[in-house]
């Protein structure tokens, strides 16, 4: 299980970038990102590297930020690949609310984040059926 | 063509004289009838006998909005309820409406002063007149309607809305007299355009009776362009008896007030004392001869001046000129009344924003806009999108309930929108102002 930040941005010039280098002058080091676009506003959603720094950071700068918990998965990059996992959560019935990819270097994998309706049930069936979950700590390495 | 052309070409001396009398009759029937009133009376130390001249009028209280709001809904009524025969309303800053009452020699009256208004704006009863204001608690489109009937001319009450309907209406029923606000008017016009419609070959429009919000010159020279019409304006207010105060005849040279029903003062808006005629200031209007709702002094916000001058139509009735603005800040969107304080209310009731809110309106394709900014305060919202946009469907849905009218809801970050210290300036207006 991993944070994930959810935080409110409008749809306005310069907005992802103000946000950005709030976190930046922090130190904190965003390892996912995606965003949807709206007519005028968006949910950017980032797994960073210190998500309490980053929500106490953005949170004084005004931000209006949520932390979830979300599933990081290692899918392997082969045809067929992802289809198992989302088998494994279909078999179990869990509904995934959004998800989404990014890469992670020392990873050969290719890197799910995935939004569902319940986390612990997600993860005891992913395990059960070995597939790798990733913890932060995978992330920093 | 004159409706009632003795009184409308009276000399100033029966004017009045008549005047007068319906003050002093005015006077005794709300002190007698209206406990605000004798209050007011009482505070003041005045008595209604103390009324020997015109001049006596100013030594009377004023009377606000607040004073309809307070007795809400008919303690201001002169009158047994028995002897109300309609009720009509207009949006007030707390979501309760400001509640108006006649009586049927009440209804008489307001048809026969807002005849007189249809007349001088070219209306006869050999005209088609199709009534473009919403039917309901609001004024406009019953005074307009009774009033065109009077005069013998045919009704179309289309109400107000269904545009390309409204088009096909006039065009089959060969609509002569368009009655509208102003801006409504003129998105007709941009639909017509749209539907290929030229008013010049495919209808029979002559004239147009504008009403329920200002407008300026510009916005006249528009209208007539794009409709092939005379425009004119008329006024009025439900507190005093809804359309048909004043309006202006086809010269276009200021509203002829009905002044031996209504006596209208200019004051200066922080003095409370009287201008003399031409000099700008706020409109003070005193319905001295209506029977279930009686008001004197009534302070309208509104910004004119008195035009005492003989007009080239022959009529003698004093004119005031087109509204320039208003002395709070109420906003006519769409031709109603919007008080700041309703969005905010609404606002502040929901747990989801910040009470930081800006408001503002805009006039896009002749039609005004109205879109309210709130900052998101909720984290919990940032779940999905459907639980932001839900949110914004509530604001929207209850500002309509509010208001009646549909405002744009954006949500905006946190800390984004102007703090203030001391009076807020919350709303931006950006229709032309000229």
């Amino acid at each position: 299980m991993i944070k994930q930040l959810s935080v409110f941005l409008e749809n306005s010039k310069g907005r992802l970038s103000q946000m950005t280098r709030v976190l930046s002058e922090a130190d904190v080091d965003l390892f996912a990102l995606t965003i949807a676009d709206t007519t005028n506003f968006g949910i950017l959603r980032t797994i960073v590297s210190d998500d309490e720094k980053a929500a106490k950071v953005l949170k004084e700068h005004g931000y209006t930020v949520r932390l979830n918990d979300v599933i990081v998965v290692a899918v392997p990059d082969h045809p067929g690949g992802l289809s198992h996992v989302l088998d494994v959560l279909t078999d179990s019935d869990i509904s995934i609310e959004y998800l989404y990819s990014f890469v992670n270097k020392p990873h050969e994998s290719a890197l799910i984040v995935f939004k569902v309706d319940d986390v612990e049930k997600a993860m005891n069936s992913l395990n059960e059926k070995n597939v790798p979950l990733l913890s932060r700590a995978d992330l920093m390495r | 063509m004159f409706f009632e052309e003795k009184i409308e070409t009276a000399s100033r001396e029966t004017i009045e004289n008549l005047q007068l009398e319906r003050l002093k009759d005015a006077a005794k029937r709300v002190y007698e009838n209206v406990p605000l009133y004798k209050k007011k009376f009482d505070d003041a130390g005045i008595k209604p006998e103390d009324i020997k001249s015109l001049n006596d009028l100013k030594k009377l209280p004023f009377t606000v909005k607040d004073d309809l709001r307070d007795t809400y809904p008919f303690g201001m009524f002169a009158v047994p309820k028995e002897k109300v025969v309609r009720v009509h309303a207009s949006s007030g800053t707390t979501g309760k409406p400001t509640v108006v009452g006649y009586t049927q020699n009440d209804l008489n009256m307001w048809s026969s002063v807002m005849a007189r208004l249809c007349c001088a704006g070219g209306v006869t009863p050999h005209d088609t007149a199709q009534v473009a204001f919403g039917y309901g608690l609001f004024t406009g489109a019953f005074g307009l309607h009774y009033a065109l009937e009077k005069i013998g001319a045919m009704v179309i009450p289309a109400s107000s809305g269904n545009t390309e309907k409204q088009i096909m209406l006039m065009k089959d029923f060969e609509t002569t007299v368009l009655i509208s606000t102003p801006s409504y008017a003129l998105y007709i016009s941009e639909v017509m355009e749209q539907m290929g419609i030229d008013p010049k070959k495919d209808l029979k429009l002559k004239y147009g009776l504008f009403g329920a919000e200002a407008s300026t010159e510009e916005m006249r020279a528009q209208l007539e362009e794009r409709l092939n019409i005379t425009a004119t304006e008329n006024y009025g207010l439900s507190e005093i008896i809804g359309p048909g105060v004043s309006g202006e005849c086809t010269h276009k040279c200021g509203m002829h007030i009905n002044e031996d029903h209504f006596i209208v003062e200019i004051i200066d808006p922080k003095t409370g004392e009287v201008l003399p005629d031409g000099t700008p200031g706020e409109v003070v209007i005193s319905a001295v001869s209506k029977e279930a709702l009686p008001i004197l002094r009534y302070r309208t916000k509104d910004i004119s001046y008195l035009i005492p001058d003989k007009c080239s139509c022959g009529r003698t009735l004093k004119r005031m000129a087109k509204i320039t603005g208003r002395s709070d800040d109420m906003l006519i969107i769409r031709g109603v009344n919007v008080f700041p304080s309703q969005i905010e209310s609404v606002l502040l009731s929901s747990q989801d924003v910040e009470p930081h809110y800006e408001i503002i309106v805009r006039r896009e394709n002749w039609l005004d806009q109205l879109e309210v900014l709130v900052e998101l305060a909720d984290e919990r919202l940032l779940d999905n999108y459907s639980k932001l946009e839900k949110l914004q469907n509530k604001i929207k849905s209850d500002l309509r309930t509010i208001l009646s009218i549909d405002a744009t809801v954006t949500l905006v970050q946190p800390a984004t929108l102007k703090r203030f210290q001391g009076k807020a300036q919350r709303v931006t207006d950006l229709r032309e102002k000229k």
